[in-house]
């Protein structure tokens, strides 16, 4: 009621003034207590929200593809303004928000590698350019958590812009580092082609094909691929020098083939993206580091 | 500024961080002629003129303006992403105008204690902020921008309608617990290097929802259980009890020259405007016999959101900018 919300005109009902003041009568007393009671509640269920905010922190065992230049877990969880520039600035769309039941954050930006990679269509990571608080950065600031395996040999070479007079890709270490975790069912691996969709024609991923068009990504399923030994990722993938088909002839004379990633790997998980088997065969490895 | 107005001026601060406000102990004396003046009037008269008063056709030409902006403002985040038209990018927590870095002035704040490390856009951005809600009137970024407000507003409504009914009953709480809130939080992000009160604001949440849709899907529920909360418990909850935002650009507001002014010698009292407001420890000095001057400004706790002004019968509460009317 309106009446209610006006402030106390009457003695103020803090137990602090109590005894400067006349003794409160026993409904105020009554009042004053159930207000105490309701202020320790509506703390109480407060916090229990805030303390929902904490998951992602105990779940940061779990790794997950965070979008390049992301500082270390921890770190990032820290710096991380949740405003969503980064989302906003890629142009295949692969960086999403965490939402409250991810446990990762709420608002924090990852990639769900399988369903959009980052395939640097922007060519300048401008996910990192638009980041304002320094979650995603071109060069840590000292101090900050390099994970063993991240750095990178070089500046990774995007084939994409490899005629251009500045090749590299402005990016030091790794999000990660794919992996053929499926050899079995690798296609390339049977000595098997594969003809038609990568991922079907439903599916709304997208890539940017030189070859096609330099500067706009389409859609996975608008590009059609005809290989007599599947080289998909290969194909795929936007790093120099990053994954090889590593050619085996088999013991009655079959050519087979094995793809091999190699240092130059960024973790991006365009090869998972695209791998057509289901599912996938080559999958990035959040977080992981380069071992030999 | 007189004795009288810089001690009532401390008292609204403390007002702001939770402390009930007093009955003034110095009064200046013209303003005690008015209030004398208003004690020798004829009831009967009085009661006459509230009547009419009352009965005049109500208004809400400042409301209307202000959800306009309101919803223009969330509607150009919208826009940026949806339709790329890259105006506004980001969301209320961090955004770009074309370009230019804003940053929400307690998301930097949570953001810099929890990572303590400060790179120059967030400094920029967080000046930038400062700077125009200084100009702007502090909390008005809580009734003019922020999009939780709105739907706060909206339930507040609803509440209203329902208690009418007599079939809720609000349930005023401790308004020092926001102040315990905005420590708590600050210490959280210092200690823990998380900025948890970040995974938990409405107002991040919100505009997270409307910008980016189903990414924040989930998140949403929390600030609809807030709403039903505040429909059926307690009215305003949030706003009024908990939210650290406000309080930080409260302290911005302390120092900015755009406030609501009262005028003592037109106002009839008749409590209209405390009804309405979100913050009414802010309006105290219209209660009879408070005022400590003929003109008194409304303290940095006040979001200026302009309902008083819209409902005063009198015309007693109106916009002001410090300084202007000797300047012109």
């Amino acid at each position: 009621m309106s009446k209610d919300e006006l402030p106390q005109e009457a003695p103020s009902n803090e137990t602090s003034q109590a005894a400067a003041k006349p003794p409160l009568s026993k409904e105020r007393r009554l009042q004053a207590r159930r207000k105490l009671l309701r202020t320790f509640l509506l703390t109480g269920g407060i916090f229990g929200a805030a303390a929902s905010g904490f998951l992602p922190l105990a779940y940061a065992q779990k790794k997950r593809l965070r979008p390049p230049g992301a500082l270390d877990e921890k770190d990032l969880l820290a710096s991380c303004i949740k405003c969503g520039q980064c989302v906003q600035v890629c142009p295949v769309e692969a960086i999403k928000l965490a939402d409250l039941v991810d446990g990762m954050g709420v608002g924090v930006p990852y990639i769900e590698a399988r369903a959009q990679a980052c395939d640097f269509s922007c060519d300048a990571i401008q996910c990192i350019l638009a980041c304002p608080t320094g979650a995603l950065t071109y060069k840590k600031p000292a101090g900050m958590r390099i994970r063993p395996g991240a750095p990178l040999a070089s500046k990774p070479i995007l084939l994409a812009k490899e005629k251009d007079a500045e090749p590299t890709l402005n990016m030091s270490e790794r999000i990660g580092v794919a992996r053929l975790t499926r050899p079995e069912s690798c296609l390339a691996r049977k000595g098997q082609g594969f003809k038609g969709l990568a991922r079907g024609p439903d599916f709304p991923g997208k890539l940017r094909y030189v070859e096609i068009d330099r500067w706009r990504p389409i859609k996975v399923a608008e590009h059609p691929y005809d290989v007599p030994l599947c080289d998909l990722c290969v194909q795929a993938c936007p790093i120099k020098g990053a994954i090889t088909l590593e050619k085996v002839t088999g013991p009655e004379g079959q050519v087979r083939a094995l793809p091999v990633v190699h240092e130059p790997c960024v973790g991006c998980g365009v090869c998972e993206m695209i791998c057509p088997t289901e599912p996938a065969s080559i999958e990035v490895m959040p977080g992981e580091g380069w071992r030999a | 500024m007189s004795e009288a107005l810089r001690r009532r001026f401390k008292e609204q601060i403390k007002a702001m961080f939770g402390a009930e406000p007093q009955k003034p102990a110095l009064i200046e004396e013209r303003a005690q002629k008015v209030h004398e003046l208003k004690r020798l009037t004829n009831k009967a008269e009085l009661a006459a003129a509230k009547e009419a008063h009352r009965a005049r056709a109500k208004h809400h030409r400042w409301r209307n303006r202000r959800w306009l902006t309101l919803i223009l403002v969330n509607l150009l985040f919208v826009v940026s992403f949806q339709l790329d038209i890259q105006i506004l990018e980001g969301a209320l927590t961090a955004s770009r105008f074309i370009g230019f870095h804003l940053i929400d002035l307690n998301s930097a704040l949570q953001v810099m204690l929890a990572h303590k490390h400060i790179i120059t856009n967030l400094l920029i951005g967080t000046a930038t902020v400062a700077v125009l809600w200084l100009l702007l009137g502090g909390r008005s970024f809580c009734s003019w921008v922020c999009p939780y407000h709105l739907l706060a507003e909206w339930a507040e409504k609803i509440h209203l309608w329902l208690a009418a009914k007599k079939l809720v009953v609000d349930q005023p709480i401790d308004r020092r617990l926001r102040s315990a809130f905005w420590v708590v939080f600050a210490l959280l992000a210092l200690l823990t290097g998380y900025t948890v009160y970040e995974a938990i604001s409405p107002t991040g949440i919100v505009s997270r929802t409307i910008i980016y849709g189903a990414m924040s899907l989930w998140a949403f529920v929390w600030v609809l259980a807030l709403l039903v909360f505040e429909i059926f418990f307690v009215r305003r909850a949030w706003c009024r009890y908990a939210c650290p935002i406000g309080l930080t650009y409260g302290v911005i507001g302390i120092f900015s020259p755009l406030r609501i002014k009262y005028t003592l010698a037109t106002c009839f009292h008749e409590g209209e405007c405390r009804k309405v407001c979100l913050v009414p420890h802010v309006l105290d000095t219209v209660i009879k016999g408070r005022a400590v001057d003929i003109e008194v400004p409304i303290g940095p706790d006040c979001t200026r959101c302009g309902l008083c002004v819209d409902v005063c019968p009198t015309g007693s509460l109106k916009f002001d900018i410090k300084g202007l009317s000797k300047l012109m």
